[in-house]
């Protein structure tokens, strides 16, 4: 059961309820590794994915995680720590599709398409290709698989959310600018390339990071829903970025407290639970809308 | 180049504006100094050859018809387009090594501001601070000075706060023009400040060039006809086919001598200070032949 979570001493389902599992579940060591790899990726994505939304390449994320299973099998072919190789592949990825990107947009997106299903492919055939890797483990990785969170595995994924968040304070007010206007931010003297290269190693990190928790092929989920939630309710950039990651960590931290109860997968439950706050957010928004336009035209 | 060259004695301008070399040499350098400017787009030779000096305190525009070339001509005059021919120097300095970025402040064409996310019009604003700004510095009270000024300057101080997204185009084109003024630059580049917007925000725009232009700025900007900027402007640089068409004082008539196929004759006589010239074709170009 790699993609499944359940309370390791579980009572039966009841209508009432009852909150003794949930102690049962903070005691658990399992859980609490789960837990604090939820809170972090919820606070990780969706500020990188904020800059990525920006700049309008949503699917960004989507194509690293592509790219990045090729990392997580190269890890089981060679012994190494899979992790670590998806770490690796997945910057070599990014820096790719940046390069592709800059060159012009013509027949980009083909080769940018092109990349991803070899990324896809070839995580495949060398899983088949190693003696530790079978399609359970890929299938843990492709729609994530928190429970198997090792110590090790939290010390990296504290690692990279370090990093991530760290160039995204850092970084921030450069990245914002090259995020919206490019030719801009060079008539501002701003080191373009360095900048877009390191937005597109942040995201690289964030879907390696994500990738135990919701799986590759959700990743990218994270980094744009909570930030498409979040712009229903706000009128600037910081407070869209503020308010995705709290929509982040409502999403990883509750949609994972569910799977405790009832028996799904928590990278889906996590990535609905985060549609739904769109849904609502979204509602809401143009309620408030709607009620600002009739106030200031009476 | 023999088009801008003839251009440019006949205008007057080959006597008191020398190659960027020599420009150089004298006193403080051009803002912008071009040579030979060539640009190559898809295979498209967009410029061919052109040569412009800007000095500081200038009011220029750039005209010309559609698909002249005059927008990357700017945009190559900062280093955003590669020349494939020639040289550009920005203050001196090729824009390859140009450090002092808050002397410029460009004003991109666009139709619309901000990409998928929402920023607030102070956030665009402010933005345009970045280049006197320092990394891990936290934005200083002269930062919040002079983006309260020049939110100001375009009428939107009280629009601040709301999302550029639900401003029309001609306050959008004006929180482009107040993120340059936030910057404080000493030369402005402004890309078809005019175009597509409303006669109010037209005006608006004239006054502010009005006091740049009086605080001694230097500005240049692109357009297809100046309107309400005509007065301001002193000089004008006329490009077609790629290449400087004329470069004097603005031709009295710009919409019409922008147009292709205008049969230009001179209602005045030869008067090369002063006159705008004919670029249909080659003999016509010449003193007294198209008078």
């Amino acid at each position: 059961m790699p993609f499944r979570l359940r309370p390791a001493a579980g009572p039966t389902p009841s209508t009432r309820l009852d909150v003794t599992p949930v102690f049962d579940l903070l005691q658990s060591s399992i859980m609490q590794r789960a837990l604090i790899a939820a809170l972090l990726v919820g606070l990780c994505a969706p500020a990188v994915g904020t800059f990525i939304v920006q700049r309008r390449l949503a699917l960004l994320g989507d194509g690293i995680g592509h790219v990045a299973l090729t990392g997580v099998a190269l890890g089981f072919l060679t012994g190494t720590a899979p992790v670590l190789t998806a770490v690796v592949v997945a910057v070599l990825g990014a820096v790719a599709i940046e390069l592709v990107r800059e060159r012009g947009r013509t027949g980009g997106d083909v080769a940018l398409a092109l990349l991803f299903y070899g990324g896809i492919a070839g995580g495949v055939l060398l899983i088949g290709l190693s003696e530790t890797g079978s399609n359970a483990t890929l299938m843990s990785y492709l729609f994530g698989s928190i429970s198997s969170v090792t110590q090790e595995d939290l010390w990296v994924i504290g690692a990279l959310t370090v990093a991530v968040l760290g160039i995204v304070v850092v970084f921030g007010r450069e990245l914002f600018v090259l995020c919206q206007d490019e030719e801009v931010a060079k008539a501002s003297g701003l080191p373009v390339r360095f900048l877009s290269l390191l937005i597109a190693v942040t995201a690289a990190l964030t879907v390696v990071v994500a990738m135990r928790v919701v799986g590759l092929l959700l990743v990218s989920a994270l980094m744009v829903v909570p930030v498409a939630a979040g712009q229903q309710l706000t009128r600037g950039f910081r407070a869209t970025l503020l308010i995705a990651m709290v929509f982040g960590v409502v999403a990883t931290v509750g949609g994972l407290t569910y799977t405790a109860y009832v028996d799904v997968a928590p990278g889906a439950a996590i990535v609905l639970l985060a549609l739904a706050g769109f849904a609502v957010s979204l509602g809401v928004g143009t309620l408030v809308r709607r009620s600002r336009t009739r106030e200031s035209s009476p | 180049m023999q088009l801008s060259f003839i251009s440019r004695v006949v205008s007057g301008q080959a006597d008191t504006a020398p190659p960027a070399g020599v420009a150089a040499a004298s006193l403080a350098p051009a803002v912008f100094a071009m040579t030979g400017g060539q640009v190559t787009l898809e295979g498209r030779q967009v410029l061919r050859g052109v040569d412009v000096t800007i000095r500081p305190g200038e009011v220029v525009a750039v005209l010309g018809p559609n698909g002249s070339g005059k927008s990357t001509l700017v945009r190559t005059l900062l280093g955003l387009v590669p020349l494939s021919g020639g040289r550009t120097e920005l203050y001196g300095t090729p824009p390859a090594r140009f450090r002092e970025w808050w002397r410029i402040g460009y004003v991109p064409q666009r139709l619309s501001v901000g990409g998928g996310v929402p920023s607030t019009v102070r956030e665009v604003v402010a933005s345009g601070r970045i280049a006197r700004q320092r990394r891990l510095r936290p934005s200083t009270a002269a930062d919040r000075d002079a983006v309260n000024r020049a939110l100001e300057a375009v009428g939107l101080t009280d629009r601040a706060g709301d999302s550029v997204h639900s401003l029309s185009g001609g306050q959008q084109q004006r929180v482009l023009i107040a993120r340059a003024l936030a910057g404080e630059p000493d030369t402005f580049v402004m890309d078809e400040p005019t175009a597509g917007v409303d006669a109010g925000s037209q005006r608006l725009l004239a006054d502010t060039l009005t006091t740049l232009v009086a605080e001694g700025r230097t500005v240049v900007l692109v357009a297809h006809e100046l309107g309400p900027l005509e007065a301001l402007v002193r000089r004008a640089v006329v490009i077609r086919d790629g290449l400087v068409a004329h470069d004097g004082p603005p031709p009295a008539a710009v919409g019409a001598h922008a147009l292709p196929g205008h049969d230009h004759v001179h209602p005045h006589g030869f008067t090369p200070e002063c006159g705008p010239l004919s670029w249909e074709s080659g003999p016509a170009g010449q003193p007294g032949a198209a008078s």
